[in-house]
């Protein structure tokens, strides 16, 4: 019932301010085998989701495929009109899009999204509503009787984005095409949509093109990878051949910045000797919406060295951000002190002294937002040397130039608007505006998560830089475990805004690691294409958060999730902070010889994935 | 997530014809109230010798009105009531609603709460209710109309700038602003107000339009500019009698008041709708 995909010399051109066509994919051709999964992958701005959708009929407003020919089966999809479209979308050829949350209406249940295309093409609902639940049954989606009944906010992310891939199976399409479908989400999410996905199109025998900029994901994915950059296509061969042997220049640089961000023992610099901390916080519990609303941070003890870098991991919503908000004053803390070199900080932002604000500067994550569009450069980062350092704004205005070359920008973009600079250099202005300040403490929140691999790479070997240069305390807060691994001195590992795991980046290596550690670590995915199969995922989340829901203030926080967890010893106390033999310090009440036992069975084979 | 709307920097694009024809004729209308002495050919209160409802001739271009005098002369000093007084007071409530707007929205919850039910408050009354109120209570003159011109249109404009500056206050150079330690005054008009200016500016055109309607029918209700002084509505008001014998003098303070108000709505939906030729 499937059939393969054969792309001819196609062009798609975007029409520029002055009418002249510009092409922005060019004699890309590319054939896929029925049944097969072919990846398309390259940085944002290669042109890959524009093939993708261009494979449906559609071209972007503005955009139009200009010269070439796009089969799918023994149609021509370009030679279609409007009606005959219709008529195709959904039906044989059906979208998984990026953000699942955007793509499903919050106001209708999630059943009737999802048989919607084919009660529309004449299904009946009751036969509709049996295939739906056959597929969550398929997508390994809990409850798959009663989940349609939910609204899309009742569910998590990533059993939304099965649910959406549910919505493109629903009507058995020929072709399948998911655009980025786990980028928005935590990496032990997306390790189980992955394996959903992988099943149900083996299962399904459907054709699906995988479009994605994440090198290691691909590799689970597809049979055959097509590497494109700047709209044409470098490179096309087989997942392991391409891998292994990569022959344009083009991949081998991605290849390269894909291992630069692997760790690897010889980069990481030996870690300085024991110095006065700069930064210490005893206690710290943090709350929104008052001293009686949600906790958002609990029982935070760590301290931070001048002239090294800490590394803050975790899942969206374990408190990474909080703790950079509560540091810089923005929400004041509820119990517990910070100290800064010593001296007690206020836990709330009216209460601190100008020096201490000057002292710890913060790097938002979207450097899209966080540079004021009205601005220039040049006022953007001349105002801290004047609030800070009382300048006047010329004499300010003088030292942007050298500003902006710390952080490797020429000096002649002070005169742009943040509008026309691109992803990586407003993340650079970023950087020097909170530089300008001349902090002790730099706290940067996701600096490079919204950037591609190797501009975001670029980031971080200025962070190491500007670490080993000035001497700046850097927190690094990111939820990107490998990232971190590779330039951080120390890891704070967090879940559920409480810090589980403190020790040296080194020791992340060991097997005394919290069972959260080894989780977030065994789910990013490698370049060994057989990585999926081999990890044994019997701790999906999801289920197993259904299953055992712990009293979170009692016990500890990562009990229903936990592999290890013991009922009766877990869940009646919350463990403390324990420095284990490795000098890190773990929150857990099991012993060392119960870890080493239970890591020894369940986690070696993660292990070696992932240092494979 | 939600989409913050910030307003990018302005591209050049050709403005709508629309537009022009709007700016046109609401540009003339300020000449004309500005050199109103210069441009009306007689005194607006010398009684002419046509005697009343007299129809057009050379001295009086538009006839005259209820007591002789020339119309034309009287409809062009009502354009400085009408258009002097209406811009005075949107001005006025469009400044206060967007500084008080922009306070709430970055200040204490406290502080937006108490606006706001205010707000609510006022918005809660009709405009020409409370104006009726107020006029009884402190009788007519130009100062208590401006007032009660720019009290009437406050919440409104009030409510617009809070809504557009919450979107604002809640991005990460406004959190990063705050964090460095700034007050409130450069928070307000270094980082969220050139953010927020269109909205503000859209609104502000249409408080002057309301303003514009509400005054003439205040005048036209005899509360608003008393005589011998007249703005449109007034114009209209005094000379109702001349609709039984054609009379221009009442129809041309009404064209007038008709013509500024769509011109200005058609200047400003020219400059901030967005360009055809944007949407393929």
């Amino acid at each position: 019932m499937s059939s393969g995909i054969a792309v001819e010399k196609l062009h798609i051109a975007v029409v520029g301010p002055n009418g002249e066509p510009h092409d922005i994919v060019q004699d890309v051709s590319f054939n896929v085998a029925p049944g097969e999964v072919l990846a398309l992958i390259g940085e944002s701005g290669s042109g890959k989701t524009t093939i993708a959708l261009a494979l449906m009929g559609y071209t972007r407003a503005g955009c139009h495929i200009r010269s070439g020919s796009i089969k799918v089966g023994d149609v021509d999809v370009t030679a279609l009109n409007t009606d005959a479209l219709v008529a195709l979308r959904g039906r044989k050829i059906a979208y998984v899009a990026q953000s699942a949350a955007a793509a499903f209406n919050p106001a209708h249940r999630l059943i009737d999204q999802v048989i919607e295309t084919s009660v529309v093409s004449g299904t009946s609902r009751a036969v509709a509503t049996k295939r739906a639940h056959r597929l969550f049954t398929d997508l390994a989606l809990p409850d798959p009787e009663r989940l349609g009944q939910r609204y899309p906010h009742e569910v998590s992310g990533g059993q939304l984005q099965r649910a959406i891939a549910a919505m493109a199976l629903m009507t058995e399409p020929d072709v399948i095409i998911f655009d980025e479908p786990t980028t928005a989400l935590d990496v032990t999410t997306q390790v189980e949509v992955l394996h959903a996905f992988r099943n149900a199109v083996r299962n399904h025998g459907t054709t699906a093109v995988y479009v994605s900029h994440d090198l290691a994901v691909v590799a689970q994915m597809a049979d055959r990878i097509a590497v494109l950059r700047r709209g044409s296509l470098q490179e096309i061969g087989r997942t392991d051949v391409l891998l292994r042997a990569p022959s344009s220049a083009y991949t081998k640089g991605l290849l390269n910045a894909y291992m630069a961000a692997a760790p690897t023992d010889t980069q990481r610099g030996a870690s300085p000797p024991e110095r006065n901390s700069l930064l210490e916080l005893q206690e710290v519990d943090a709350h929104y919406g008052g001293v009686r609303g949600v906790p958002a941070l609990r029982d935070i003890t760590m301290s931070l060295d001048a002239g090294t870098m800490l590394g803050v991991v975790g899942e969206s919503g374990s408190g990474k951000s909080t703790l950079a908000r509560v540091l810089t004053g923005v929400l004041p803390t509820a119990r517990g002190t910070i100290r800064l070199d010593g001296k007690a900080l206020a836990g709330s932002l009216e209460a601190r002294s100008k020096d201490e604000l000057r002292r710890i500067q913060l790097v938002t994550q979207s450097a899209d937002t966080a540079l004021n569009p009205a601005h220039s450069v040049r006022s953007i980062l001349a105002r801290p040397m004047v609030f800070y350092h009382g300048l006047s704004t010329s004499a300010a205005n003088e030292h942007v130039p050298a500003l902006l070359e710390r952080v490797k920008l020429d000096p002649d973009l002070a005169d742009r608007q943040p509008g026309q600079l691109s992803g990586g250099q407003k993340q650079r202005v970023n950087l020097a505006r909170a530089l300008a300040a001349e902090p002790a403490v730099l706290i940067c929140d996701e600096v490079t998560a919204a950037l591609d691999t190797v501009v975001g790479l670029a980031i971080t070997d200025l962070l190491k830089d500007l670490q080993r240069s000035s001497g700046i305390a850097i927190i690094f807060i990111s939820h990107d475990f490998r990232t971190v691994e590779r330039v951080a001195d120390e890891i704070a590992v967090m879940y559920a805004g409480q810090i589980v795991q403190l020790s040296k980046a080194a020791a992340l290596n060991d097997p005394l690691c919290h069972p959260y550690t080894e989780l977030l670590a065994s789910s990013i995915p490698t370049l060994r294409t057989d990585w999926l199969d081999q990890l044994a995922r019997d701790n999906l989340a999801d289920d197993a958060a259904d299953g055992r829901i712990a009293d979170r203030r009692r016990g500890c926080s990562f009990y229903g999730r936990c592999d290890l967890a013991q009922p009766g010893h877990c869940d009646v106390a919350v463990p403390p902070l324990e420095r284990n033999a490795n000098g890190g310090l773990i929150r857990c009440v099991l012993n060392e010889q119960d870890f080493l036992r239970s890591q020894s069975v369940s986690s070696l084979s993660q292990k070696e994935c992932r240092h494979g | 997530m939600s989409a913050v709307s910030i307003s990018e920097p302005r591209r050049h694009r050709r403005l709508p014809l629309s537009a022009w024809v709007g700016l046109t004729i609401a540009g003339l209308w300020a000449c004309v109230a500005l050199l109103a002495p210069y441009a009306a050919p007689h005194d607006p209160g010398k009684i002419l010798d046509q005697g009343p409802f007299a129809l057009s001739s050379s001295t009086a271009l538009l006839g005259t009105d209820y007591l002789g005098r020339d119309v034309l002369s009287r409809v062009i000093f009502g354009a400085r009531f009408t258009f002097g007084l209406a811009l005075l007071a949107a001005l006025a409530a469009s400044a206060t609603g967007a500084a008080l707007g922009i306070a709430a929205a970055v200040g204490r919850r406290w502080f937006d709460g108490i606006m706001s039910r205010t707000a609510d408050g006022f918005i809660s009354i009709p405009h020409l209710t409370f104006a009726l109120i107020m006029v009884a209570a402190f009788g007519s003159s130009l100062p208590v109309l401006l007032a009660l011109l720019a009290t009437s249109y406050i919440p409104g404009a009030y409510r617009i700038a809070r809504a557009s500056a919450i979107n604002v206050n809640a991005t990460d150079f406004v959190q990063i602003a705050r964090a460095r330690g700034e007050g409130t005054f450069y928070l307000v008009f270094r980082e969220i107000l050139p953010n927020i200016v269109a909205p503000i500016v859209t609104d502000f055109g249409l408080r002057f339009i309301f303003a514009i309607l509400l005054m003439s029918s205040l005048s036209f209700l005899g509360l608003g500019v008393q005589p011998p002084d007249a703005d449109w509505g007034a114009l209209t008001r005094e000379n109702i009698e001349g609709i039984y014998t054609a009379s221009l003098s009442v129809i041309v303070p009404a064209a007038a008041i008709g013509t500024l108000t769509i011109s200005i709505n058609m200047a400003i939906d020219g400059f901030f709708a967005p360009a055809a030729s944007e949407v393929v």
